[in-house]
């Protein structure tokens, strides 16, 4: 624990997820390092978004959780969600439809940002989206919408990066691209990253550890 | 089980629930206190004159009153054939149409009369089949030789057809909406395709396959709109028999009998009215059990519901269900112009002159009666709403939506009838003194409007994608940022909605308004039941246009609103 403490990154010391009944869904230990990539891969049902509901701290009140998850130097699970400082993408890229692409955007500055419609100009430009700050989300394509949803998770410069098959629903070439670009954003940022897929390929990408539920057996 | 539970997002869980609390304080508080208001009375206690005594008296004293029996079978009879005919009618147009584009044209035509006041319905339908009314117009003199108003007791006759008459126009449509918001949970393509292929015929096909689950889920909008047809006053006033009326009419009459040694009894008749709403429930559900037992039995019969009297069946839903449309319609349109009718001659069909007089006379009154009723509406709907959306919200958070016994506490003021407890609640506010002015009006109707705004908002607010709430707090943003800012603007249609649905229901309502305010509180509902005894066909049309505009007119505000405003975002238009 002390060593792990004085580590930076993202550690799960006994991450267990439960459904309310007792059952016990999965369990973590694992220390991602800053600019890492954790994957974990499993089924689908068996619990690995409700896991990293309990790391965001969103767990819905069907399921439980216990064990420590650390942040460089906090422990995140007293805070509370909006405190923890970590971005989640999803399948979906669940841009809000009702604001334009820039009011996304800015919704995810930290409050007291200066210059923020500048820093949002600026955040449209890196992803090549320059001029789409008025678009209405529901008219971009869905290499457009992923951009948008990943830029909008840096500017509220979180610590670390969560993924929930964030590339599953992009084609072939366009998951690819989107890969490279979360990986280069951790890795500039120099952010933990726990990526969940099916996709041996993104795996792979990830070039990182690999958990795999459930475990496989030993030989 | 795990060693530490973390409390979920960092918040403690427990606590009071404050909006719940609230919220059933005002759906039950009014309700609880009205049915002790009546029952106390009704043995002797709580007396305006101060004496009180156990005592079975108001009882004996209701034994005598004259046509009791008659009236207690008249209810029973009104309410329980009119629910079963709207009932009966709404699933044929279901079994029969449903998915073609005739349904779509019914669905939209029915729609808006969902929300049309009972009031004006009644007055319409009333202005329709009156001696002197269109009907007897289209076909005077040339089928009937009638030359004057014939003689005869169409309105108000006393077996109370034209009240069951009235009672069927006004819940189809509901029934109706109600039978169709279930059908996209039910697979009703798949299973009538089923049902299709194994040779069954549409209508039964469709009521062995699809209604036993779409009845479940009917089931309470059906048991409020009989309780209603047993115990309505509104529709009962203008259409009902009158030598003897139905029981709710003598209750009211005498609550409002300057004589006050007949509050006792008429607590007493209160009390008698839930009991019989009681019994039509029994029956009707002795009446599941039949029609269930009916069905299986055609099913083992092997009956495929191809024959000549099935067939008979499709159009028969699709005609009646047009024609109470256009009856709603046409009483409507009745009302408009006879509102700005000159001279109108018996058998002519139009008018043969028209004027602006009537409308220039009603002017200030209609004006600011008007104002006060969607005043009032609009703060009742608002306070709903805030309730409302607090309980939502508290849900949401605690991730426990409620239970079955939840929308059972929703319908009790629906299925109670307002006579058994309304009167007891007169009672109350004035032993309190506190019986004047807007506020107990807005507090008796908030108990009718809370439940149809939470039935009106439950469902988009739980089927909300709840990863949002999680992107956004990831973003940083607090429970209440993300409520404010994401959540209520994403669900502005529903809650305009909402608030249509609540100011109409407020609106429409004649005894919470007349009781709670012992007459005070003058509404457009209130004043059209008072011209409608008086018989003058110009002001009823002038006030019974502007009650169904009042009611209509935030359904254009909740339509026009969220398109305005989300012009730009195709993601707010379909969900
Ligand atoms: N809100 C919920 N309430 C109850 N059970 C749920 C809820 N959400 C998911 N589940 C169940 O919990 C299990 C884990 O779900 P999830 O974490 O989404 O799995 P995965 O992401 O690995 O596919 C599944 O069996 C799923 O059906
Ligand atoms: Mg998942």
């Amino acid at each position: 624990m002390d060593k792990a403490a004085s580590q930076s990154g993202l550690t799960l010391s006994d991450l267990s997820v439960y459904r309310r009944s007792g059952e016990k869904l999965l369990q973590v230990n694992a220390h991602v390092l800053p600019g890492r990539t954790l994957t974990i891969m499993g089924p689908s049902g068996i619990g690995k978004s409700t896991l990293l509901a309990a790391i965001t701290g969103t767990l819905s009140p069907d399921f439980r959780c216990s064990g420590s998850v650390r942040l460089n130097d906090r422990e995140l699970m007293q805070v509370p969600p909006e405190k923890r400082r970590l971005g989640i993408l999803f399948q979906d890229h669940l841009l809000f439809p009702h604001f334009s692409v820039a009011q996304n955007l800015a919704f995810g500055l930290p409050p007291r940002t200066k210059h923020r419609r500048a820093r949002v100009e600026q955040a449209l430009e890196d992803i090549d989206l320059k001029g789409f700050a008025s678009r209405d989300p529901a008219s971009l394509s869905g290499g457009q919408r992923a951009r948008v949803a990943l830029m909008r998770m840096l500017l509220s410069e979180p610590e670390a990066l969560l993924l929930d098959e964030a590339f599953s629903r992009l084609d072939q070439d366009l998951r690819a691209r989107m890969r490279r670009l979360v990986f280069a954003k951790a890795e500039q940022a120099q952010l933990p990253v726990i990526m969940v897929t099916h996709d041996q390929e993104d795996a792979e990408a990830a070039a990182g550890d690999i958990l795999r539920f459930p475990p496989p057996l030993a030989t | 089980m795990p060693e530490t539970d973390h409390p979920r997002m960092g918040r403690p869980t427990k606590g009071p629930a404050f909006f719940p609390t609230l919220t059933l304080l005002f759906l039950l508080g009014p309700v609880l206190a009205g049915l002790l208001g009546t029952l106390l009375p009704s043995f002797g206690l709580l007396r305006p004159s101060g004496a009180a005594a156990f005592s079975l008296e108001p009882w004996t004293a209701l034994a005598e009153w004259p046509g009791l029996a008659r009236s207690l079978w008249l209810s029973l009879k009104t309410g329980v054939i009119a629910t079963l005919i709207a009932f009966v009618l709404a699933v044929l147009l279901v079994a029969g149409w449903q998915g073609t584009r005739w349904f779509k044209v019914a669905h939209g035509l029915l729609s808006p009369l969902l929300s049309l006041p009972h009031t004006a319905a009644a007055l319409g339908l009333a202005f329709l089949i009156a001696p002197s009314g269109w009907v007897a117009r289209l076909m005077s003199p040339w089928a009937t030789g009638w030359n004057r108003p014939p003689d005869i007791l169409v309105l108000n006759d006393p077996g109370g057809w034209s009240l069951i008459f009235g009672l069927v126009l006004k819940e189809l449509p509901f029934l109706l909406l109600m039978l169709i918001a279930t059908l996209p949970q039910l697979q009703v393509r798949d299973r009538t395709n089923v049902a299709t292929a194994l040779g069954y015929g549409a209508v039964l096909g469709w009521c062995l396959t699809v209604l036993p689950g779409a009845y479940r889920q009917t089931r309470l909008p059906v048991y409020a709109v009989l309780a209603y047809a047993i115990s309505n006053v509104d529709m009962a006033l203008i259409l009902g028999p009158t030598a003897p009326p139905v029981l709710s009419i003598q209750i009211l009459n005498a609550m409002n009998d300057p004589d006050l040694g007949l509050r006792a009894p008429a607590a007493a008749a209160a009390l008698l009215q839930l009991v019989l709403v009681l019994v039509a429930l029994i029956i009707w559900k002795a009446g599941e059990v039949a029609g269930a037992t009916c069905v299986q039995a055609l099913l083992w019969r092997g009956a495929r519901g191809n024959s000549l009297a099935f067939r008979a069946l499709k159009p028969i839903g699709l005609s009646t269900v047009t024609a109470t449309a256009v009856l709603l319609f046409s009483g409507l349109l009745a009302h408009f112009l006879w509102s700005v009718t000159g001279r109108w001659r018996f058998p002519d069909v139009l008018p043969q002159s028209f004027k602006t007089r009537t409308w220039d006379r009603a002017g200030e009154d209609l004006l600011f009666t008007g104002f006060t009723t969607v005043s009032l509406a609009f703060l009742v709907a608002v306070v709903a709403l805030a309730l409302v959306i607090g309980c939502l919200e508290t849900e949401h958070r605690r991730g426990r939506a409620m239970g079955t016994g939840g929308v059972l506490i929703l319908y009790i003021p629906l299925i109670l009838p307002q006579i058994s407890f309304l009167p007891g609640l007169q009672i109350l506010l004035l032993l309190a003194g506190v019986n004047h002015g807007i506020w107990p009006v807005a507090v008796a109707h908030l108990v009718f409007v809370l439940p149809y705004v939470f039935l009106t908002l439950a469902g988009p607010f739980r089927a909300w994608d709840r990863r949002l709430a999680t992107v956004a707090s990831a973003l940083g943003h607090s429970q209440q940022s993300i409520l404010w800012r994401v959540k209520l603007p994403m669900m502005l249609a529903p809650i305009l909605i909402a608030i249509a649905i609540g100011m109409a229901v407020s609106v429409g309502q004649y005894l919470p308004t007349l009781l709670a305010s012992g007459g005070r509180v003058e509404t457009l509902t209130t004043e059209a039941i008072a011209l409608a005894s008086g018989g003058n066909r110009r002001e009823i049309g002038v006030w019974a246009i502007t009650l169904t505009f009042a009611a209509w007119i935030p359904f254009l505000f909740a339509y026009a609103l969220p398109a305005l405003m989300f012009r730009n975002r195709k993601g707010m238009t379909n969900g």
